[in-house]
């Protein structure tokens, strides 16, 4: 995606992940990271939950046809939390998650789903619960993820969602690839580097 | 909102600008490179013509993947090789100094940086690993970041930031016989959940932070991000400058007072004000083992496992259950171990490896325990060496290995097979984190690591 994407909103299909806590290391095993690009991590995602050691498909969310297609991920508590790996949104992202609503993400892991525009949106527990069991029920419910309104929108109800300000606005104008309007700065990078005495290595 | 805060401090100090999006725009003083999340980094500025904005605050060497058994090149595993082979390439084409595995100066990224003076009170340090935590033990401000951070921070030096509120942690009191760094921040995490961090820095404070080590407060801080803490630190006092001194890269003479002029003032002040504090006594911690499938599910040794239904999190304590096999409300001690592994980021420094080779001296490793210690870097390798603790690991049973990360991720050749149960210094008892899917972890102190070895169970190591 370019740096001026400008991500408004989601839609499509929902696919629920129960579980609290969910480290980035189940997200994408380590071995994975030994590629030296991100071009196969769609492949990987909960991988050592969806194949055994045979490779054959165990029932998983990911492996289940009735959730094929989706675009928003629904998860709980602290998602993403662990290793700093990159490789886990971009595994999401390239799977085809084009949004995710979380109860609560780790900081790194949400600071990563910025940097590659990926919307990562929190709402109540007690909502999220009533739409897990809801899309296990019903996985053709189109979900509309709007982040001009901060809400989920189903067919039936709205339901407010929670993002930081500045990623927010980073999303909709289109400033989430951080480099370009960092680099506009650098005199005055270069102004604070000067300033800072371990910089110039405490000389007198 | 905190103020006179070391984090105040260094934040505005080396803040650059407000961005447009409200963020801020924050100069890191020191960015640490390592072989595996920087290859795309360095893809995307070559793609976008960008070039190093200070590359001589950009260090780089190689630790994830790197054999701990059989260093010579090229590695059999050809992905390790071309990931080395990247990382060289990179340090040669962008002009960063890169310690490979020819330098002595090679380790773990979070035992080199302070090891050579790199890492230094009052500065930002960055690097594509969530462990960079570790660094604000030196009363620095030290974040994890992601891959296209990383490309930031090689373009512009600088790291697009929320501002964190602060929660001072103070622990009070003394420790215990046989209860370590380890099981300070084992019980930290604890007490404040895996989560409990989001949005906060950790200030380490009190009595019994204040008695630690460098090493054992770079244990504290190295797992702030367990926590969920962004980051961790401790404010630089006279424990700090002495380790300071002499090191390749801090300066001497009176550049050296200049510098811990700076450094003095850089600390929280006396007066400060923090978002949160929360108090803990050191006398109540005891060693404690993380038995379940992530840090904050731990117990001391005279516990017992947790029953399902009466922990705060219920359903992730059952995933835990389903995933070991242990039985609820069993005693921690007692359970069988088959590996153990003193080393990692968290404990691999030479504090670390005296512990332990105190506890093996003179005895020797279960038969059917399988047991590696593995020094954080080439110069804790040789410092140990100069000590003989090579000699009492191996004359224990242990195997003594070359510098590297291990069997804490588990990308090179040090892994769990099948359902083995591994005493672990390490950081994370992740599902697969050491390499195998059906794999099991126990984290706890190295002298605990150690004496598991020598009994093929948990076992308390005050009474061995």
């Amino acid at each position: 995606m370019s740096s001026e994407t400008h991500i408004n909103k989601i839609s499509g299909t929902a696919l629920p992940l129960r579980g609290n806590d969910i480290d980035t290391d189940r997200i994408v095993p380590a071995r994975f990271l030994k590629e030296v690009t991100f071009s196969r991590m769609g492949e990987y995602p909960f991988f050592d939950e969806r194949f055994g050691s045979d490779g054959k498909p165990k029932p998983h969310p990911f492996n289940d046809s009735r959730y094929q297609g989706a675009s928003v991920l629904l998860v709980n508590n602290n998602f993403g939390c662990g290793s700093s790996r990159e490789h886990a949104p971009q595994a999401l992202n390239r799977f085809g998650l084009q949004a995710i609503v979380g109860e609560s993400f780790a900081a790194i892991f949400q600071g990563n789903c910025l940097a590659i525009g990926l919307p990562a949106v929190t709402i109540a527990p007690e909502e999220m619960a009533r739409l897990q069991d809801m899309v296990e029920e019903d996985p053709s419910v189109p979900f509309t993820v709007d982040l001009d309104a901060m809400v989920v929108r189903l067919p039936d109800r709205t339901i407010p969602c929670q993002m930081p300000d500045a990623t927010r606005k980073a999303l909709l104008e289109g400033n989430w690839d951080t480099t370009t309007m960092l680099a506009k700065n650098l005199p005055q990078v270069r102004q604070v580097a000067s300033r800072l005495p371990y910089v110039g290595n405490f000389r007198g | 909102m905190s103020q006179q805060t070391l984090y105040d401090k260094i934040w505005d100090s080396h803040t650059v600008e407000i961005l447009p999006t409200g963020q801020t725009q924050l100069f890191i003083g020191l960015h640490l490179v390592h072989e595996v999340t920087s290859p795309q980094a360095f893809d995307m500025m070559r793609e976008q013509g960008l070039k190093i904005a200070f590359p001589e605050r950009t260090f780089a060497t190689a630790d994830h993947i790197v054999p701990t058994d059989m260093r010579s090149r090229p590695f059999l595993d050809d992905q390790a090789e071309e990931m080395m082979q990247a990382i060289e390439q990179n340090a040669r084409e962008f002009a960063i100094d890169f310690y490979g595995l020819d330098s002595d100066r090679q380790g773990i990224v979070h035992v080199i940086g302070p090891q050579l003076g790199l890492t230094q009170p009052g500065m930002t340090i960055a690097c594509g690993d969530s462990h960079t935590s570790t660094h604000g033990a030196f009363g620095s401000l030290a974040f994890g970041i992601g891959t296209t951070q990383v490309r930031d921070v090689l373009a512009t030096q600088t790291l697009a930031l929320d501002r964190l509120k602060v929660r001072r942690i103070e622990v009070n009191g003394q420790l215990g016989r046989g209860v370590y760094a380890k099981d300070v921040i084992l019980a930290i995490i604890r007490k404040l959940g895996v989560s409990g961090g989001k949005g906060f820095a950790y200030e380490y404070a009190g009595p019994v932070i204040e008695g630690l080590g460098m090493d054992g407060r770079m244990t504290v801080c190295n797992m702030s991000i367990e926590g969920g803490a962004l980051c961790g630190y401790i404010n630089p006092d006279q424990t700090t400058f002495d380790y300071m001194k002499g090191r390749p890269f801090v300066p001497t003479g009176a550049a050296f007072d200049r510098a811990e002029t700076y450094w003095r003032s850089m600390a929280s002040d006396t007066n400060a004000v923090f978002d949160d504090v929360v108090r803990m006594e050191g006398a109540s911690i005891e060693p404690t083992v993380a038995w379940g499938i992530n840090p904050g599910q731990s117990v001391g040794i005279s516990e017992r496992l947790p029953l399902p239904e009466e922990s705060g999190d219920p359903d992730t304590t059952r995933k835990a259950y389903q995933h070991t096999g242990f039985e609820p409300g069993a005693p921690i001690l007692g359970l069988p171990i088959d590996v153990a592994f003193v080393g990692s980021c968290t404990n691999s420094r030479l504090s670390d490896l005296r512990a332990a080779a105190e506890v093996v001296k003179g005895r020797h490793v279960d038969p059917r325990v399988r047991a590696l210690a593995v020094p954080g870097s080439v110069q804790v390798k040789i410092d140990a060496e100069r000590e003989g603790l090579d000699r009492i690991f191996e004359e224990a049973g242990f195997e003594w290995r070359e510098a590297g990360c291990s069997m804490c991720l588990a990308i090179n050749p040090d892994q769990l097979k099948g359902r083995e149960v591994c005493a672990s210094s390490s950081n994370r008892n992740f599902i697969g984190r050491q390499g195998s899917p059906t794999g099991r972890t126990m984290l706890m102190s190295p002298a605990m690591v150690a004496a598991a070895a020598l009994n093929g169970k948990i076992v308390d190591v005050r009474n061995l």
